[in-house]
C-alpha cells in the first residue's frame, strides 16, 4: 500500500512538472500582457519598462527556469493586474469554488441515488421510464443555459432566489462557508443545482445499471430467499454493491466539476477562483492562469489517488500493491 | 453518415437474406424514443440546411434590420409591417427566427465537423498504436489518458485562450479535446480484432500492413467509434456553446446559438426572455435528439447485447 501510494506520488509529480511546462509555453503564447497593461497612449520606453519590471524581456526558457525556481519555494509570480502573490489570489477565492463544488455532489448523490435505484428496479414502470428520460435531458442540456433559466423563473419571474453573489459567509469551528448563514444559503441554492444537475443525472444512470445488474446475482437472490425484509436487500445488499463505480466516477467528476464551476460562477457571479480564471484569461494575466492550472491539477492527481485508495477499501478484492504502474 | 459507416461495417460478413442494413434499421426502429430523436434530428437538420431560404430575413444582413424593432416581444410585427416576429427581436432588432436558424447552421456544423476530424484523427493514432504496440503504444496510450484526465472544458478554454476567436480556432480546439475519446476507443477493439482469424488470414497472404489496417482492420473497429462520434457530437455542439457564452468561442459576426444565449443574458434580467429561451431550447432540442439516436446506436451496435 505504502509503495503504491509512494510510486503514484512520484508519477504524479511528473505529470505535474510537465503539464507546468506545457501550460507555461501555451500561456506564454496567449498574447502580450504589456499592450492590455499598458495605457494607450504609453510610449515605447514605458512599455520597455513594463515588461522589464514583469521579467517578459527574458527569452521564453529563462522565463521558465525563473518561474518553476520561485514556483519550487511556493512562489508563483505576483499577477499582472492585482499586483499581489498570484497562488494567494487563487487561495483567496478557493474556498469559494471548492464549497460550491462539493455542495453541488452531494446535491447530486442526494437526488441522483433514490431516483437511480428506484428507475433501476422498476425500469418499465412510467415512473422508471420518466427519470430516465429526465437523466437524458440532463445531461443534455447545455449548463450555462439552464442556469439561465433557473434565474429566470426563480429570481426575475418569482423573485424568490438571488440570482447573484455569494451571500453572508458565516464561520463555525475556523471554516468559513455560506453554509452557516441563511443568507447563504439561500444564494447557494441556483448555482449548486446548476452545477449538480450532470452529475445527478450521471448518478441515476450509474445506479439504474447497478441495480438492475446486482438484483440478478445469487446473493441477492439469496438474501431474499433467506426472508429478509426488501429495505434490508436493497439498502444492505444492492447499496453497497452498487456504490463502488458511483463512488469511483463522483469522486473523479469532482475535479470536472470544479472545472465546469467555471461556468456557473461565470453565470451566478460567484466569487470563486472559476471567474477569476476566466477574467485572468480575457486580461491575459498569465501568472493567474498558470496559478489556476497548477491548483487544478494538483486537485485531479490527488483526487485520482485518493479514489483508487478508497477503491481498495470498498472492494478488498482489489490489491493496489500488486497492480502494475 | 453513420448509415454509409454502418453499411461498411456490417457489409464485410457473408449476405444473409435479410441485409445488414434492413437488420439494422428494424432493431433501431424499436425504440419510439430514438425514432423521435431521428425524425427531430433531420428536422432539425433540415432547417439548418435550408436556413437561407426559410428564414424570413437574413440576420447578417444589416440593411435588413431596423433598430426600431429592438427588443419585441413574440407575435410583434415590424414598424413598417413587413415582417411578424414570431419569436421576437433581441437587442438590434434581429428577427429571433431567423438568427436562430443561421446560428443553428454554425452550431450544428462546428460539431459535426469536429467530430469527424477528431474521430478521422483518434481513429488513425489508435489503429496505429495497436498495429505498432510496444513502446509506441506506450506513449501514444500515456497522452491519452493524460488527456483524458483533464475536464474538457478546461483544455478547451485554455487552448482557446492560446488560440485566439473565430470558428476556426473553436474546431481545432474541439478536436484536440476530442480525439482522445476515439483514440481509445479505437485502439481498444483494434486489439480485440487484431486476434481475430480474418486478420491472421490477411497476414498469410502476406498483404501489406497499411492494407490490413485499412481494409480488415478499420472496417471491423467502426461500429464503436460510430456511437462514440454521435455522442461526440452532441458534446461538441455544447461545449462551442458554452465557450462562446463564456465569450471564447466563435465571433459576434458569426452567432452560434451559445452566442445568441449569451446575448439575451443581458436582456434576461429585464424580463426580454425570448433573446435567450429560443435559441436554447433550439440548442437542447438538437442536443437532445442526437442523444437519443446516439443511444439506441450504441445499444444496437453493442455485439454484447446482439440478440
Amino acid at each position: 500500500m505504502l509503495v503504491f501510494i509512494i510510486r503514484r506520488l512520484l508519477q504524479s509529480l511528473l505529470a505535474l512538472a510537465v503539464m507546468s511546462l506545457l501550460v507555461f509555453v501555451g500561456v506564454y503564447l496567449i498574447g502580450d500582457p504589456v499592450a492590455i497593461l499598458a495605457s494607450p497612449d504609453a510610449t515605447e520606453v514605458d512599455r520597455e519598462q513594463i515588461a522589464r519590471a514583469l521579467g517578459l524581456d527574458r527569452p521564453l526558457w529563462e522565463q521558465y527556469a525563473l518561474f518553476v525556481g520561485e514556483a519550487l519555494r511556493g512562489n508563483f509570480g505576483k499577477s499582472f493586474v492585482f499586483g499581489q502573490p498570484a497562488m494567494g489570489l487563487i487561495f483567496e477565492r478557493m474556498g469559494a469554488t471548492v464549497e460550491l463544488a462539493l455542495v453541488a455532489t452531494v446535491v447530486s448523490i442526494l437526488v441522483g441515488l433514490p431516483l437511480g435505484i428506484y428507475a433501476g428496479l422498476r425500469p418499465d414502470g412510467i415512473a422508471g421510464r420518466s427519470i430516465m428520460a429526465g437523466s437524458i435531458l440532463g445531461f443534455s442540456l447545455p449548463t450555462f443555459w439552464v442556469g439561465l433559466m433557473l434565474i429566470m423563473i426563480f429570481a426575475v419571474q418569482l423573485g424568490v432566489l438571488p440570482a447573484s453573489g455569494r451571500g453572508e459567509v458565516g464561520s463555525f469551528l475556523g471554516l468559513h462557508s455560506s453554509l452557516f448563514t441563511l443568507n447563504g444559503i439561500v444564494h447557494l441554492i441556483l448555482p449548486a443545482t446548476t452545477l449538480a444537475l450532470v452529475r445527478a443525472a450521471t448518478t441515476i444512470r450509474l445506479a439504474r445499471a447497478g441495480v438492475r445488474e446486482v438484483l440478478h446475482m445469487d446473493y441477492v437472490k439469496f438474501a431474499r430467499a433467506k426472508g429478509l425484509p426488501e429495505r434490508r436487500v436493497i439498502g444492505v445488499h444492492v447499496l453497497k454493491n452498487i456504490m463502488i463505480p458511483i463512488v469511483t466516477v463522483t469522486g473523479l467528476e469532482i475535479g470536472s466539476v470544479i472545472a465546469f464551476a467555471v461556468v456557473t460562477e461565470t453565470i451566478y457571479a460567484w466569487p470563486g477562483m472559476g471567474k477569476l480564471l476566466i477574467d485572468s484569461i480575457v486580461n491575459l494575466d498569465r501568472p493567474v492562469v498558470v496559478a489556476y492550472l497548477i491548483v487544478v491539477l494538483f486537485i485531479l492527481v490527488m483526487l485520482n489517488l485518493v479514489v483508487d485508495i478508497l477503491y481498495s477499501v470498498l472492494d478488498p478484492r482489489v490489491r493496489l500493491g500488486e497492480q502494475k504502474g | 453518415m453513420s448509415a454509409t459507416g454502418q453499411d461498411a461495417a456490417a457489409g464485410a460478413p457473408a449476405m444473409r437474406v435479410e441485409t445488414p442494413l434492413a437488420r439494422f434499421w428494424s432493431e433501431f426502429a424499436e425504440s419510439r424514443l430514438a425514432l423521435l430523436g431521428l425524425a427531430l434530428l433531420t428536422l432539425v437538420a433540415l432547417i439548418a440546411l435550408l436556413a437561407p431560404l426559410i428564414a424570413p430575413q437574413n440576420p447578417y444582413d444589416l440593411n435588413q434590420l431596423d433598430i426600431m424593432d429592438a427588443r419585441l416581444a413574440p407575435g410583434e410585427v415590424s414598424g413598417d409591417g413587413r415582417i411578424t416576429y414570431w419569436l421576437g427581436t433581441d437587442g438590434q432588432g434581429r428577427d429571433m427566427l431567423s438568427a436562430m436558424m443561421y446560428g443553428l447552421r454554425i452550431s450544428l456544423s462546428v460539431g459535426a465537423l469536429s467530430a469527424i476530424f477528431a474521430m478521422a484523427l483518434g481513429t488513425i493514432v489508435g489503429l496505429v498504436a495497436a498495429w505498432l504496440g510496444g513502446r509506441w503504444e506506450a506513449v501514444i496510450m500515456r497522452i491519452v489518458d493524460i488527456q483524458l484526465g483533464f475536464p474538457a472544458i478546461l483544455v478547451a478554454l485554455i487552448l482557446l485562450s492560446v488560440l485566439g476567436q473565430g470558428v476556426d480556432k473553436v474546431l481545432i480546439a474541439l478536436v484536440i479535446v476530442q480525439w482522445a475519446y476515439f483514440a481509445r476507443t479505437a485502439r481498444g477493439s483494434a486489439l480485440v480484432e487484431r486476434r481475430r482469424e480474418y486478420i491472421e488470414a490477411a497476414s498469410c497472404l502476406d498483404l501489406s500492413g497499411p492494407r490490413i489496417v485499412l481494409r480488415h482492420l478499420l472496417p471491423n473497429c467502426l461500429p464503436p467509434l460510430i456511437v462514440i462520434a454521435t455522442i461526440q457530437v452532441a458534446e461538441a455542439i455544447a461545449l462551442e456553446a458554452t465557450l462562446s457564452f463564456l465569450g471564447l468561442g466563435v465571433p459576434v459576426t458569426e452567432p452560434s446559438l451559445g452566442m445568441l444565449i449569451a446575448n439575451g443574458f443581458n436582456f434576461l434580467l429585464s424580463g426580454y426572455y425570448w433573446i435567450s429561451v429560443f435559441p436554447g431550447l433550439l440548442l437542447a432540442v438538437a442536443i437532445v435528439a442526437i442523444n437519443l439516436v446516439g443511444d439506441q446506436l450504441r445499444d444496437v451496435l453493442n455485439p454484447r447485447l446482439r440478440k
